[in-house]
């Protein structure tokens, strides 16, 4: 009963009252919409202490390795560091934790992405082969995209940036609403089969 | 030559170097720096969540007195529970008001969003016929398009016959569609390098002007 049957209809309960409050444009809808919506950014945010706290106890037990251990003290210091810098000294603007945030978080996050940039190019180079029609096509527009959209691109001939643009705009859109369209459907059965306790996954074992 | 005085701007051009090493080999200063992006993420969330999410949320009302916040305080608490064994079944209750709201909320929304204004833009219209040709032919390559596409994903029926080919146009739209996102997340990266040698060079070092 506890353990089964409230989580089925706890959440028959709210996906029914939340979907059918959008069609009904009455004040008792619209402020209980307010509050689901508050309790929900409260209640989602506290899950985070889970995420956390299962990377503490990872970096906790490997602290007894001696290989990964200063690198696992590099984490568990840097965490506790600027969660204490955000909880007892605020994060507002020129603070040291946004400091933190501009001078250490940034720039390595903005290096580690930027480094994609250097094996997207080797993975692309040896997987792009135009081996088919497909691959032909796969292998054209992108290349068009990456000249069309630098200025290199209308030095070689002024038309090449419009014709990547017509890409983007055109076929690209074209696929990617076909898809939009599907993933749209796929999610609203989806949220069905979990309104309807058809989708029991969630539960667990 | 013109180097910083700032000392951020130093930590930051020695994390930045630090990541950068990776590309000649995986070495303790890149390391280093991966475990440290991912402590101080972790503890940035941790307190950007406290003070978005949870205080203007839960705490602030509940010290205003409106007592009805106590039930998303009790469901929030809820979720340490998965940390005594008798009573770890309790997480599933939080998982279900988040997942039934949640769910709830995104069928009108993801029909709107998803499904009704797509097919609204890809609609010919009488409009589309008054412009000019260009748009007109744009207008049914991307009605086409979309179709295919669709097509493509509908596997009920065999792809045989008229649905071959309609499916194989869709694949066609969709190599264009991949090929065009790769090409944009390329040049995405390859600009977010440009900024770190533009903040090497230049906010550091002094050598081109900073940006």
């Amino acid at each position: 009963m506890l353990q089964r049957k409230i989580p089925l209809f706890i959440v028959f309960l709210m996906g029914f009252l939340m979907t059918v409050q959008f069609y009904i444009p009455h004040p008792v809808s619209q402020t209980l919409y307010k509050y689901v919506l508050d309790w929900m950014n409260g209640v989602a945010s506290m899950a985070i202490v889970l995420a956390v706290g299962s990377l503490i106890m990872h970096h906790w037990r490997r602290l007894k390795k001696p290989e990964f251990a200063l690198y696992s003290a590099v984490t568990l210091v840097s965490l506790f560091f600027m969660a204490i810098l955000g909880f007892f000294f605020g994060i507002r603007e020129g603070s040291l934790f946004q400091k933190m945030f501009e001078n250490v978080q940034i720039p390595l996050q903005a290096t580690m992405f930027s480094l994609l940039a250097f094996y997207m190019a080797s993975a692309a180079y040896r997987a792009f082969r135009a081996r088919n029609l497909e691959a032909t096509l796969l292998l054209l527009s992108a290349f068009i995209l990456m000249i069309g959209i630098i200025p290199l691109g209308y030095y070689i001939h002024p038309r090449i940036s419009d014709f990547a643009l017509w890409i983007l705009n055109v076929p690209n859109l074209a696929a990617k609403r076909g898809i939009m369209i599907g993933v749209g459907l796929g999610m609203m059965a989806t949220s069905l089969k979990i309104i309807l306790g058809i989708e029991r996954n969630w539960l667990g074992g | 030559m013109h180097l910083a005085a700032d000392p951020w701007v130093w930590v930051a051009a020695i994390l930045t170097l630090f990541i950068f090493t990776f590309l000649y080999k995986d070495n303790p200063l890149y390391k280093f720096a991966e475990h440290l992006l991912v402590g101080v993420s972790a503890g940035y969330y941790l307190a950007i969540y406290w003070h978005n999410g949870v205080k203007p949320n839960i705490i602030d009302h509940l010290g205003q007195g409106q007592l009805i916040y106590l039930i998303p305080l009790i469901l929030g608490l809820m979720f340490f529970t998965i940390f005594i064994p008798k009573t770890s079944y309790m997480i599933r209750w939080p998982i279900a008001f988040l997942l039934g709201a949640g769910s709830g909320l995104s069928i009108p929304a993801t029909f709107q969003a998803n499904i009704a204004e797509q097919i609204k833009g890809t609609m010919l219209q009488p409009l589309s016929f008054y412009y000019s040709n260009a748009a007109l032919i744009n207008a049914i390559i991307l009605f086409v398009g979309v179709l295919t596409v669709l097509t493509y994903f509908f596997f009920s029926k065999e792809h045989k016959g008229a649905l071959y080919t309609t499916a194989r146009i869709g694949i066609i739209f969709l190599m264009i569609g991949f090929g065009a996102s790769f090409g944009y997340t390329v040049m995405a990266r390859v600009s977010l390098l440009i900024g770190r040698l533009q903040f090497l060079l230049g906010n550091w070092l002094g050598i081109i002007p900073s940006w």
